[in-house]
């Protein structure tokens, strides 16, 4: 046997990320002006990075808590409060790194080997693989242009069987900027409660919404018992790298959840904890001067990428512009290879599951002048390939 | 041309149907109760907003404002026009790291005490100040001055000439304190060697 056949066959079986691959080419070339980053082109607003500064003068720099910073858990609740989400802070919220933890922490918790988890697509790449490391069976549950990529309830109802356990929602969503509306986020949580399934809802871009406000489906009646709500400081306050995220769900589920926490984690890092608590006390106004930014920027390029010739839905959440490039001919990967030459990185649609196919992902975290450029550019080459 | 002649354009676009994403602005004006009053507020929010894009960046089109702001092309341009003949917009400029290229020029910023003059307070001496080429601007202060004023020099020596000779002996001018200025790191909300580069990796998920 040799030693790759001795490893685990869950891992080995894992595809390799679709971003590494194109991560890779992207990197060769010099010149390029990239949309495809998934993360703000903010630095992290300096009265956090201020107040992280000074807890590490004073020293603060032991584990916390599980659970992490009471005061961060207090702050935090009360920031859900925004969002008509009530959770305790003492026995209901989470400190994870990141929201990313606590996407594995949920589905590690909720699912048996053999359960479906059900994921509409396109979607952010990792519920699928953690659903398979947590011994599940993930099913795609397609969305579509025509219904600007929310999930349609029947679709959702289609995908139903008696092994589904899960339901994966990511809402505004990360790459097609699709927000739910209440009367979705009502229709979606009639069907859960009447097959009994859990939600683990990953509402990390709640709020970079631009004109409506993010509607969670944890607030809907009968909807806390059963959800698992995933949210954390990345998108919202320009925070990556800190690896600061949470989760908020009934104490019983957080009771499990928190076991595999502690004894892989530990903690969260306190200084970044520090910076959180600012950020969600005192950092309203960079947030909103940042949201600002980025709907400017969504016009900007929603309206040139419609100019050109690559319809382009509203997105109304995220920071994601989702292009259909079918009018070219061209595949999401061919396309993104090919404009890669004129100078341009984008992700193609189907790295984000088989129904991104034929659209490409445009990050307009970048500066206006950056979308106007590669705009530009994106224009001579659809020019180039389109066919007559 | 009347100072709101821009109105119908903005209402009109109210009653249409919405370009995408023109609910920023939409979403502001829920607020107001009556609809003249929510046209006004939105108004100004429109003002302000192609002031602060232009004050970012200047060379910016109306074409580019108008798609940021998601508002019809003319409804910017015209704004701007009108911006321009109320004198609220000046002139357009760079901002500029004069350290970088000339190495000898000179900045001051004078604190200046007067005594006002009756009739015209403050204005008159002010006046006699900003009409001098060299002074870059002047401004009333509250506290332990009355005036301050941001003089700029080919060299040290012009500056202190102007102000000895220029300057001090101006009538009702009783004290002056000058600051010569050393190192900017800020000037008008640019950072000027900014360290803090986009560290992001080129694709991410
Ligand atoms: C939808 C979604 N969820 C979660 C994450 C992970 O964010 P973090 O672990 O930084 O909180 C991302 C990052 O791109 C995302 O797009």
């Amino acid at each position: 046997m040799s030693k790759l056949e001795r490893l685990s066959p869950v891992v080995r079986g894992l595809p390799p990320s679709g971003i590494r691959r194109f991560f890779d080419l992207a990197s060769q070339m010099k010149d390029v002006i990239s949309l495809g980053v998934g993360e703000p082109d903010f630095v992290t607003p300096w009265r956090v990075r201020e107040a992280a500064v000074y807890a590490l003068e004073r020293g603060f720099t032991s584990y916390t808590s599980n659970y992490g910073l009471p005061a961060l858990r207090e702050a935090i609740a009360e920031y859900l409060e925004g969002f008509d989400l009530h959770y305790d802070p003492a026995h209901e919220i989470l400190v994870t790194l990141g929201g990313s933890e606590s996407i594995d922490l949920a589905l590690r918790t909720l699912v048996c080997p053999g359960d479906e988890v059900l994921i509409p697509e396109p979607t952010y790449v990792s519920y699928r693989p953690c659903a398979i490391l947590a011994g599940a069976t993930p099913v795609a549950v397609p969305t579509t242009v025509e219904d600007e990529f929310r999930l349609a309830p029947d679709r959702l109802r289609a995908a139903i069987t008696p092994r589904t356990k899960a339901l994966v929602l990511c809402y505004p969503n990360n790459p097609t900027g699709a927000i739910l509306t209440e009367e979705d986020v009502q229709a979606i949580a009639r069907i859960v409660m009447e097959h009994d399934l859990f939600v683990v809802s990953d509402e990390i871009y709640a709020e970079l919404t631009y004109g409506r406000r993010h509607v969670s489906i944890a607030a809907v009646p009968g909807m806390k018992e059963r959800t698992i709500v995933i949210n954390g400081m990345s998108k919202a306050f320009a925070m990556t790298g800190w690896r600061i995220g949470y989760c908020a769900a009934p104490r019983d589920l957080i009771e499990e959840m928190v076991k595999i926490h502690q004894y892989t984690i530990m903690c969260a890092p306190s200084m970044g904890q520090v910076a959180a608590v600012e950020a969600l006390r005192h950092g309203q106004a960079d947030k909103d001067r940042m949201v600002e930014k980025y709907d400017q920027r969504r016009r900007l390029i929603v309206k040139g990428l419609n100019d050109i010739g690559l319809r382009c839905h509203e997105p109304r959440g995220a920071f994601y512009a989702f292009p259909d490039i079918r009018s070219t001919g061209l595949s999401s990967e061919e396309f993104a290879e090919r404009l890669l030459a004129y100078g341009v990185a984008v992700v193609p649609g189907n790295v984000f599951g088989a129904a991104g196919e034929g659209f490409v992902r445009c990050s307009y975290a970048t500066s206006a002048e950056q979308i106007e450029r590669a705009l530009e550019r994106m224009a001579r080459f659809v020019q180039a390939v389109r066919p007559v | 041309m009347s100072s709101d002649s821009h109105r119908p354009q903005a209402g009109s676009q109210q009653a249409g149907p919405h370009p995408a994403g023109s609910h920023h602005l939409e979403a502001h004006h829920e607020a107001a109760g009556d609809p003249s009053r929510r046209e006004c507020a939105h108004d100004q929010r429109l003002r302000l907003s192609v002031l602060q894009l232009l004050h970012e960046n200047s060379r910016r089109s109306p074409e580019t404002i108008a798609d940021m702001l998601g508002v019809p092309h003319e409804v910017v341009a015209r704004l701007i026009r009108q911006l321009e003949e109320e004198k609220v917009i000046l002139r357009y400029s760079a901002v500029i790291n004069w350290d970088k290229v000339d190495a000898n020029r000179v900045t001051a910023v004078i604190d200046v005490r007067v005594t006002p003059q009756r009739e015209f307070g403050f204005d008159a001496i002010a006046e006699r100040i900003y009409r001098f080429p060299e002074v870059r601007s002047v401004s009333l202060v509250s506290g332990t001055y009355d005036l301050q004023v941001v003089v700029e020099g080919r060299n040290l020596k012009q500056v202190a000439q102007f102000v000895s000779e220029k300057l001090s002996t101006i009538e009702h001018v009783t004290a002056t304190t000058t600051h010569f200025l050393l190192k900017t790191y800020k000037a008008d909300g640019v950072i000027f060697d900014d360290q803090e580069g986009d560290q992001r990796l080129v694709v991410t998920p």
